[in-house]
């Protein structure tokens, strides 16, 4: 070929031609697959709830396995009672609550609209579990997770997860020796809504004491942690109205 | 006559053992220190980076002539890049756990030394279907590196492969458990997985006296 392909004119050519045709192709791609990557988010989801109240396949003490997709939505009709949907003093039942995004909602707080809070309330072996789904910031991104709370508003359960955390370090928050810590924290410390703090040198490594509102951090993921502890407290804050009448329902 | 030459043969059968882009030429050693700690994610690593490197060098290739020589590197990149977004996009809609598993590591294909190491040195300068071959090969030798340590790791870590409980339950105590064997839980880092690609390359090397560099 006879292309002078060394001129600057060829080259800024070259070069648009190649952006819109990959650009074309990638949209293409994202946009023909987006259907299945949303319906995989949606069983996600799910098995982030039902994990959260305990239901999960976990085979032996540092295994962290959801229930199977192929079984979810139907195990999460049978555990999830209830969806509400909080806004403001209005509390609203919707089937579909699960597929609130925290993120959009925050955006319109932010822009002075009132926020959608959905919350799930699962029935297992008898005993109601109170399922608050929350979303914070990490070191790198986002985190975000689901806290189980019975009637006392003591922990049953979580699930952490996140976007880009470190490995071995902020990432091993979903891990199961982090996450079964939580279980028997309260979220109240005497009438406040103080949440659970990550915390560095609590004394109590192995977390014997459950009424102190810590469990122990993680070493090497101090912002992760940090952003976890932020991350509950503003969450129960944000429920508060919610979580005050299952108190007094007591 | 024969769908290869030898010529094209030894451009698939030379990166599986003498020119081993791993244990050779030192290249693409950060994921296989990252995503070895099971033989699953070895597995998918090495046959996505072998989709994207035999892919992106038949591209470069078809295009060496008419890239400016000027920005070849930043057009290599682009193609790298929309083949991994590609292959990402195709995980995340077929295999949703797995695509959580190698979350990062898939955006990593990107900065994968071996993708970039066989545009410059052998897509610019060959034809599509010898390109294509020499990416093959060379994942090819890469993903061979990944999966011993993956198999080495998984094993000797969890006493799995591929999930499967192949030395009996730590729990129960049953199968090489019972006579009081444990996992090496120091397999599970990735200090590990160095050591292991360095005994590879002492036993190749003490193999084949050939390998050994003069200092």
């Amino acid at each position: 070929m006879a292309v002078n392909t060394d001129k600057n004119s060829y080259t800024v050519i070259f070069a648009a031609v190649m952006v819109v045709i990959v650009g074309s192709l990638l949209a293409f791609f994202a946009s023909s697959l987006s259907e299945k990557i949303q319906e995989n988010q949606r069983l996600e989801k799910q098995q982030n709830i039902l994990y959260a109240m305990g239901v999960n396949e976990n085979e032996d003490e540092g295994s962290v396995n959801f229930v199977s997709t192929d079984k979810v939505a139907g195990e999460f009709e049978k555990y999830i009672k209830e969806q509400l949907v909080i806004e403001g003093d209005q509390i609203t039942k919707d089937d579909n609550a699960y597929l609130i995004d925290l993120q959009k909602q925050e955006t319109e707080a932010k822009a002075g609209k009132t926020r959608k809070l959905p919350l799930f309330i699962g029935e297992k072996d008898g005993s109601k579990y109170y399922i608050i789904p929350m979303r914070g910031k990490g070191l790198w991104d986002a985190i975000w997770g689901f806290v189980a709370l019975d009637n006392n508003l003591v922990v049953q359960g979580v699930y952490f997860d996140h976007k880009g955390e470190t490995p071995g370090l902020g990432a091993n928050i979903k891990q199961r020796y982090f996450m079964d810590d939580f279980t028997g924290e309260s979220i109240l410390k005497g009438t406040q809504y103080a949440g659970i703090a990550v915390a560095k040198g609590n004394n109590d490594p192995t977390n014997q004491i459950k009424d102190d509102n810590e469990v122990d951090a993680l070493a090497g993921a101090t912002i992760t942690g940090n952003g976890l502890s932020a991350m509950i407290k503003e969450s129960v804050n944000l429920y508060k109205s919610y979580l005050e009448s299952i108190r007094a329902k007591n | 006559m024969a769908l290869l030459s030898k010529k094209d043969t030894s451009l698939i059968l030379d990166p599986l053992a003498d020119n081993n882009p791993i244990t050779i030429q030192v290249l693409g050693i950060c994921s296989a220190l990252a995503i070895t700690a099971e033989l699953k994610a070895s597995i998918v690593m090495a046959l996505s980076v072998m989709f994207v490197l035999g892919m992106g060098n038949v591209v470069i290739s078809l295009m060496r002539n008419i890239i400016p020589s000027k920005i070849r590197i930043i057009v290599q990149l682009v193609v790298v890049a929309a083949l991994v977004i590609m292959v990402d996009q195709v995980l995340k809609a077929f295999a949703y756990e797995l695509s959580k598993t190698l979350s990062v590591f898939v955006g990593l294909i990107i900065t994968n030394c071996i993708i970039m190491g066989r545009f410059e040195a052998f897509a610019l300068a060959n034809g599509p279907w010898r390109s294509f071959l020499d990416g093959i090969g060379n994942s090819a030798g890469y993903g061979l590196i990944l999966i011993i340590i993956g198999f080495f790791r998984e094993l000797l870590g969890s006493g799995t492969l591929l999930g499967f409980k192949v030395l009996g339950d730590p729990i129960e105590k049953t199968g090489l458990y019972a006579i009081g064997y444990e996992n090496n839980g120091f397999m599970l880092l990735s200090p590990m997985a160095l050591i292991v690609v360095g005994l590879i390359i002492w036993v190749q090397r003490s193999r084949n006296k050939a390998l050994i560099e003069e200092n």
